[in-house]
């Protein structure tokens, strides 16, 4: 009681005194004539710091203009976004992951870019195309700065260890199995010590088989803008068969293996992973051993493909007249190829435009060039519901490896449960 | 909470016979309420009104994104017609029928035979109680840890080196449940067992000389007076343990958290399904009719329950 009594008091004032001094912020920005726009993003160490590096060069550059970032936990990011537009504050200039784009465009949470400052052909001679995803009609309605494709990760001690070349990483399918069983180890009783393969379906594998292993069985993951499910084929049945031999008969790895792939890697105890551009930070601090990146290997007549994510940025509906215009400067530093560069140098993330990433300097680089060949031949899944359909993929594979039924079932059962989600989600 | 407007409420009666001579009476209980209205405020908007809310929000289609629109029954119809929604409820009643006789016949035979040693008394029931002390999350986190495969998992390695086949645990849509029920069932141990003690210590010892003097066995002074007059105890305890597994949370997101309530939905509880639904598919309205129905089950039993109780032992 009395407690509560001082809580309730306590948040009281200190609602009245943050009011006052946003009160108070306000009229000293007003004062200074300069226009003071909000950025949005969640909070990730280095994409915090890149952003406070670039705000610090465009606002060196344009005096008159302010940025505030404020930042919030991933968990709660999209919330709050959409809480604070439709209470009419907020961002001017807000981040979002290509997936939500629909969610914010119907909720009339951002505006389309405006054309004089990003023509849409100049959008489409410089970035790479996986910005088409955030295109609706003929307007972009954001553009990212960075994008992130997937790679093989390999473990060179364990390939060494093999009496395999530590720097020759599988080129195929076929190669990534051979050499994982070659580094498999198990105990005596059969069960896995240090995996070849490390499967990991909540994490990166789901987006693996969806986009790159059924197109490399000679399926296609989707139709008509990702809005009907194709994948409940017999080429889908086999990539499925190809990703959970890997544990049934291949016996390279094992689902939960050291809880997930990538601790499992990081522990030194898997030779070959499949993750994104952003564990490239976690991997850094491997001590033990020397590690590498692969392109995703390829299938047996050469086709390969990725899958490519990014989270961009866009003009909020509430940003109009001077704030719009100061926000559209912003938005084109960000997306210009001087911020690029200090993404790809503080974050790690791979720069959208074409002139920027494809230098010879940055496909030479070992790490970033497997990531940057990927993004060549990459797809964006157009998620309707991101958690529930790696959810669906997830099940399908569980059905096979627990339940043990078979692939061609689980393959169709997925897609049909897939394919209702999708058709409730786009009916609203 | 409850104490405070009663009394109010009397002084209030008696101002009003007595308004001419007790202004000063009035003016308290003006002044009661006044400080009264802070909690009533407080709990009206943070607790009362959402609650409210969330009955209105069931019969809308709301998806955080954009305005709320009435549908009726459709969030109800959908509900009753989605096969996850009875495999959870299956699997929310599995942790009550599990977890509440399991915990409560441990707890009540720790307690029966801690209330008969003396040496290192204090000691033991601090140790037993320790776990209770401790946040869910971090025991999940540990013993998620303890049911890992090899060569992490301590329970795994142990079995490999007796020879013994490898268990799944969490990666079984069999053992899952049970494995998760491990952690809770021993967490909620200590706050029961401590309970159970303070009915033990309750019931007179003179009951239990003129027993044995009568020559009843020990066993039959269990079942006919230990066990009788523990029936508030034991009451009390299924109550607030029920609402407990019904309510389980922490240990299946934590023990799971690349799939919670997984594998294959094996391990989902309500709760879970309604976070989903909330905060991972932004389907509010759905989620919301989820909540309502979970009202519905807790006000149910806690109603059963307290009629129970109110029966004369």
């Amino acid at each position: 009681m009395r407690m509560s009594k001082r809580i309730a008091r306590n948040s009281f004032t200190k609602k009245l005194l943050a009011g006052a001094a946003f009160g108070i912020g306000l009229t000293l920005a007003g004062q200074a004539g300069a226009v003071e726009i909000e950025y949005w993003q969640y909070i990730f160490d280095t994409r915090v710091k890149a952003m406070d590096q670039l705000i610090g060069k465009f606002q060196a550059a344009n005096p008159d203009i302010k940025v505030k970032q404020t930042t919030f936990p991933y968990a709660d990011y999209q919330t709050k976004v959409s809480a604070a537009v439709a209470a009419g504050n907020g961002p001017d200039v807000v981040q979002l992951f290509y997936g939500w784009l629909d969610g914010f465009v119907a909720a009339k949470l951002i505006q389309p870019l405006p054309k004089d400052a990003f023509p849409n052909a100049a959008i489409e001679a410089d970035f790479f195309p996986i910005v088409s995803a955030m295109k609706r009609g003929d307007d972009y309605y954001g553009l990212p700065t960075a994008v992130r494709s997937l790679a093989l990760f390999y473990n060179k001690k364990l390939l060494a260890d093999a009496g395999l070349d530590p720097n020759a990483p599988p080129k195929t399918l076929d190669d990534l199995v051979t050499m994982a069983e070659k580094t498999v180890k198990r105990d005596g009783a059969g069960n896995i010590t240090s995996e070849g393969f490390a499967l990991d379906m909540a994490g990166q594998d789901h987006q693996w088989w969806r986009e790159v292993l059924v197109r490399q069985f000679g399926g296609a993951p989707y139709a008509e803008g990702d809005r009907k499910v194709t994948y409940g084929d017999a080429a889908g049945a086999k990539a499925l068969a190809f990703y959970t031999d890997l544990q049934l008969k291949r016996k390279v790895g094992q689902l939960g293996f050291m809880d997930e792939a990538q601790a499992a890697f990081k522990a030194g105890k898997a030779t070959f992973t499949i993750d994104g551009t952003f564990r490239l930070g976690a991997f850094s601090a491997i001590k033990g051993f020397e590690w590498g990146v692969a392109e995703l290997p390829a299938n047996a007549q050469g086709v390969r493909s990725n899958y490519a994510s990014y989270f961009a940025n866009a003009i909020t509906a509430k940003a109009e007249g001077e704030k719009k215009a100061a926000a559209a400067k912003f938005l084109s530093y960000l997306t210009s190829p001087e911020a690029m560069e200090v993404w790809l140098k503080v974050v790690g993330e791979l720069p959208a435009r074409r002139a920027v990433a494809l230098t010879d300097a940055n496909l030479a680089n070992p790490i970033h060039g497997p990531f940057l060949a990927g993004l060549t031949n990459a797809h964006t899944t157009m998620f309707v519901d991101e958690a529930a359909q790696r959810q669906i993929t997830m099940d399908m594979v569980n059905r096979v490896l627990l339940q043990g039924q078979s692939p061609a079932d689980a393959v169709a059962a997925a897609a049909t449960a897939e394919q209702a989600l999708i058709d409730r989600v786009t009916k609203k | 909470m409850r104490e405070a407007p009663a009394t109010a409420h009397g002084t209030e009666g008696k101002a009003g016979r007595l308004s001419d001579r007790l202004t000063l009476s009035t003016k308290r209980v003006l002044w009661a309420w006044l400080f009264l209205a802070v909690p009533v405020v407080f709990y009206g908007a943070i607790r009362f009104w959402p609650t409210a809310e969330a009955f209105w929000i069931s019969f809308t289609d709301w998806n955080l994104l954009r305005p709320a629109q009435f549908v009726g029954l459709d969030n109800y119809r959908r509900l009753l017609a989605d096969p996850l929604f009875w495999k959870v409820f299956a699997n929310t009643f599995l942790y009550l029928i599990l977890g509440t006789p399991v915990s409560l016949v441990l707890s009540f035979a720790i307690a029966y035979h801690l209330d008969r040693v003396r040496f290192l008394h204090g000691f033991l029931r601090a140790l037993y109680f320790l776990p209770f002390l401790t946040t869910a999350v971090a025991m999940a986190w540990v013993w998620r840890y303890f049911f890992q495969p090899v060569p992490i998992g301590p329970i795994n390695n142990l079995l490999a080196s007796l020879g013994l086949p490898a268990q799944p645990f969490l990666r079984s849509t069999v053992q899952a449940l049970p494995t998760i029920l491990v952690p809770a069932v021993w967490a909620g141990m200590g706050f029961q067992i401590i309970i159970f003690l303070a009915g033990l210590r309750a019931i007179p010892t003179s009951y239990y000389e003129a027993a044995r003097i009568d020559g009843l066995s020990e066993r039959a002074i269990l079942w006919r007076i230990t066990l009788p007059l523990l029936k508030p105890t034991l009451v009390f305890l299924v109550v607030f343990a029920s609402i407990g597994f019904l309510r389980i949370f922490d240990y299946v997101y934590n023990m799971n958290t690349n799939d919670p309530g997984g594998p294959l939905d094996s391990t989902k509880p309500l709760v879970i399904m309604i976070y989903q639904t909330a905060f991972k598919s932004y389907d509010i309205g759905y989620a919301s009719a989820q909540t309502v129905v979970l009202f519905l089950i807790l006000l149910v039993l806690s109603l059963l329950q307290l009629r129970l109780m109110r029966q004369p032992t």
